[in-house]
């Protein structure tokens, strides 16, 4: 929310904004208010107090920008508006809304900051607030890193808040009765005579006056809905089969696409031979899209048929064709000609390995696929006039423009409807998918087509999770870590996903060293390097980008050196962390876990990690116990601090969740390369976890951090390096490379 | 082709090859059926034919051997199952695109086995894959509606 009094301040920091970032904008265009998008379009009679809430005789609406891919952020951006407008949100019409500014995300583009998070001090809060004002002015909407709660949660109960005295300016204006004399109760204005005035009824008198932005937010303890345990909006649907998800839309006359693309991400085609898959029952075309071909026809099964009919002359692409040439460039880019960032350099690192045996590991993290259950998906319609997109994505303004440059038509022209994902873990932060379907929709106008990818396309299409590797080099003395120095190498995630949906930032890739650099440890000599290896296939975010490589190999190598000074792996990292939130998610894990080392029993063994990311310290232990059917993972410890928790029964369904993502996919899966192509094609080769190997969790969010934070994905980085160091403590094995299978046997 | 479906009657003219998923799917708009994976790996496609759980995408219409039931015909928004209810109780879904397909094969499950312990549980469920770990909450909601089946 834009406050009085900070205007200069905001002036003078978008003047530097040319330094940064390459984009300048005058001081004009930032202090000038965000427009209000719902003003357009409303009828006589309707009211948009805010960008976020609509009411009109019929109802009330709340726009909710921000995507659902599973992390339950719909009902939480719900409860945000109703929290401050005293209504049952289960009463309200929920609308994702159309692309627009006034949703932008600022949290995101301050994060990619080369700044620690836990680094609150002038200089990278100053920054962090000229990034939010960038993306502002860029329209720079998306869901992803954990913001959106972070993002939005002064703005949504801002907004209700706006409505509520709106709506009782109208009723003061009305009946003459002291605006401090009206209160508001489910839905509805109460006067001091109890008589009750629902909002629905007061739409045309508050459009009629200015919006009351001078309100104050409602403190903690004044609190009905937030904080409490409350059921999800979606909840019923989605247990009874009637949540309609993006591959789930039916219109009149629709037809359906399959989609074969080249194998290699990138190669072009010679040539192809589409006779056979033209004979095949229910089949209508064949048309070219970006990367292959697609079949249209009347159901999603012919078009899969045909799809496979298609005889193509598949061209390479210019990337290693197998995994072990490309792990052989990322060991070839350790060198300076590849260094790209050295973000963290304290004391003399040089000097303190000269002094002393040098401990070194090296580490390996695997490409790793989304696969999230509902493959990727999108229904387009083209019309002469308009075009109308329906789909899951996390990037709804790029999907608009991407429409634009396709067919031609202004961008008020394009309708996205944003539906509920299937899952994501970052693959809807991209939009291929959506692109070949307004290709394949715009070949038959008037027709709505729905373009399915197979399991097969989406696991060998996907913009994988890099792989990733480090080496770690350290000495130890006196029961204590003394020097600590990692090399971190990867493609550049930065430059290829944000090369791809918007623009690729001057500086260092934070991303690549994102839960390395960045940790709130303070040894003695502490050094951080990383190298961006030429670029491979095109690569993506995954749930927790770079951290869920760095944390494993982090955090390993911390133990590894811990291990090696004889001391405790819960007190060292006490010892060395100064980081007031950080300290306690460790004590807290501690007591939760009854920790008294690693030590549990024959046979047995405890891990512990920590990371600090997307601004939230996590610290989780692990037990484990060797059985004649392998490795069982008995229970997990969860401590973490993300501030205050709006929505406590889906926090701990997100810290569950993602530190089973980070568990299933360390110990199960990767994405190997051969001929360019990638070999693990369905769940019968790449599966995270199952049932059978989930753990008994514990968990606790300590609500004592002053900044407030996401948990969609803080939870996932410190997972595998737990494990890994359990397993150590059970078996004496370490475990540096990922999957672990690849070294044991899990149950 | 004739198919009862949930006690309804439905004819449909498509090939026999043709896996039940996809009937149902596009051919009779009963999205409640999800893809995800095409070859009995995710569970995300699991329905009742005669009461038991099989995966639709290994099923060709020409084989279909009983009447079909899908999570509509086990309960609605209105008229919740008890497996349903638990679930809704323990807030189990987060994207929620294997749900139905969970509590298909919980159906399936508790029919058999009344009282399941948790190695039941994890024996009968470990082939519903879900992508984003609901699995301690699925592992509850299972006892509690085993719970409330039984009390009925």
């Amino acid at each position: 929310m834009e406050r009085v009094g900070t205007i200069a301040r905001r002036s003078f920091l978008i003047g530097s904004a040319s330094i940064l970032g390459g984009v300048a904008f005058g001081a004009y265009f930032v202090t000038r208010p965000t427009p209000n998008p719902l003003l357009e379009g409303l009828a006589e009679g309707e009211a948009a107090l805010t960008p976020f809430v609509k009411i009109t005789p019929q109802g009330i609406t709340f726009i909710v920008p921000r995507a659902d891919v599973g992390q339950g952020i719909t009902s939480t951006q719900a409860m945000l508006i109703a929290e401050e407008l005293d209504i049952d949100p289960a009463t309200v019409t929920l609308d994702p809304g159309q692309p627009n500014q006034a949703y932008f995300n600022g949290t995101v583009a301050a994060e990619s900051l080369p700044f620690p998070a836990w680094d609150q001090g002038i200089v990278p809060n100053t920054v962090r607030d000229l990034m939010g004002q960038v993306a502002r002015l860029t329209s720079s909407q998306f869901t992803g890193g954990s913001s959106s709660v972070a993002d939005l949660h002064e703005t949504l109960r801002f907004a209700g808040a706006t409505a509520r005295e709106t709506l009782k300016a109208a009723v003061s204006a009305r009946t003459g009765i002291a605006h401090a004399d009206l209160r508001t109760e489910d839905g509805h204005v109460v006067l001091p005579d109890m008589t009750r005035i629902s909002y629905t009824e007061l739409s045309a008198e508050a459009a009629a006056i200015e919006p009351v932005t001078d309100v104050t937010l409602r403190p903690v303890s004044e609190w009905t809905r937030l904080g409490k345990p409350y059921q999800r909006l979606d909840i019923v649907a989605k247990s009874t089969g009637t949540q309609d998800f993006g591959i789930d839309v039916v219109l009149p006359g629709m037809l359906h696409a399959a989609v074969r693309a080249n194998p290699g991400r990138g190669g072009g085609m010679a040539g192809y031979n589409a006779d056979a898959a033209l004979a095949m029952q229910g089949v209508r075309s064949v048309v070219e899209v970006n990367e292959g071909l697609a079949v249209i026809a009347e159901n999603t099964w012919f078009a899969f048929q045909a799809a496979q009919a298609l005889e193509v002359d598949w061209l390479p692409p210019d990337y290693p064709a197998s995994s072990a040439e490309m792990w052989q460039a990322l060991v070839d880019a350790r060198t300076d000609d590849f260094r790209n960032s050295r973000l963290r350099d304290d004391g003399d690192v040089e000097a303190a390995l000269a002094d002393a045996t040098v401990i070194e590991a090296e580490y390996r993290s695997p490409f790793l696929a989304h696969a999230a259950l509902e493959p990727l998906s999108a229904t387009v319609l083209v019309e002469a006039d308009r075009v109308q997109i329906w789909t899951a994505t996390q990037i709804p303004a790029v999907v608009r423009d991407a429409a634009v440059k396709l067919t031609g038509v202004d961008p008020s022209l394009v309708t996205v409807h944003a539906l509920s994902a299937g899952g994501s873990f970052g693959r809807r932060l991209d939009h291929d998918y959506v692109v070949q379907a307004i290709q394949i929709a715009a070949t038959m106008p008037g027709t709505p087509i729905k373009t399915t990818w197979s399991r097969e396309e989406d696991m060998t299409h996907d913009f994988p999770r890099p792989l990733h590797m480090a080496v770690g080099r350290g000495t130890v003395g006196n029961g204590r870590v003394l020097a600590y120095d990692l090399d971190s190498i990867s493609p550049s995630l930065v430059s290829s996903w944000f090369g791809r949906i918007f623009i690729v930032p001057p500086g260092p890739d934070t991303m690549l060293v994102w839960g390395a650099f960045d940790q709130p440890y303070a040894i003695p000599n502490y050094r951080v390097t990383g190298y961006a290896a030429p670029p491979m296939m095109p690569i993506g975010s995954w749930r927790s980008p770079g951290a869920c490589s760095n944390s494993f190999f982090h955090e390993s190598f911390l133990s590894e050196l811990i291990h090696a000074a004889g001391a405790d792996p819960l007190e060292e990292r006490l010892r060395l962390i100064a980081d007031a939130d950080s300290r306690r998610v460790l004590e807290a894990v501690g007591e939760m876990s009854n920790w008294s080392g690693a030590d549990i029993g024959p046979g047995r063994g405890r891990g512990i990690a920590f990371a600090h990311t997307h601004g939230v310290p996590v610290a989780e232990v692990i037990d484990v116990t060797m059985t004649d059917r392998g490795i069982r993972i008995d229970e997990v410890w969860i401590a973490a601090d993300c501030g205050t928790v709006f929505d406590p029964v889906n926090a701990e369904a997100q810290l569950t969740g993602a530190a089973i993502f980070g568990l299933g996919h360390a110990m199960n899966c990767e994405l190997t390369y051969e001929n360019h192509a990638v070999q693990q094609t369905n769940f019968n080769s790449f599966e995270g976890m199952r049932l059978h190997q989930t753990p008994r969790f514990h968990t606790q969010l300590l609500q004592r951090a002053e900044r407030v934070r996401g948990l969609g994905e803080p939870a996932t980085a410190p997972a595998a390096p737990a494990l890994a160091d359990a397993v150590f403590a059970a078996t004496g094995e370490r475990l540096r490379e990922m999957p672990f299978s690849r070294s044991v046997d899990f149950i | 082709m004739n198919l009862k479906i949930n006690g309804t009657k439905h004819v449909v003219d498509l090939p026999g090859d043709m896996p039940l998923l996809w009937v149902l799917r596009d051919g009779l708009n009963i999205t409640s059926v999800k893809y995800g994976c095409g070859i009995a790996q995710c569970g995300a496609c699991t329905v009742h034919i005669d009461g038991e759980a099989v995966r639709s995408c290994q099923v060709a219409l020409a084989d279909v051997w009983g009447e079909i039931t899908t999570i509509e015909g086990l309960g609605t928004p209105d008229a919740l199952h008890a497996i349903q209810a638990a679930w809704i109780d323990h807030q189990v879904a987060q994207c929620g695109y294997c749900q139905s397909g969970q509590i298909l094969q919980a159906a399936d499950l508790l029919a058999r086995n009344p009282e399941p312990t948790d190695e039941d549980i994890d024996a009968a469920m470990s082939g519903n894959l879900c992508r984003c770990g609901t699995y301690p909450r699925i592992r509850a909601a299972v006892h509690a509606a085993a719970s409330a089946i039984r009390e009925m």
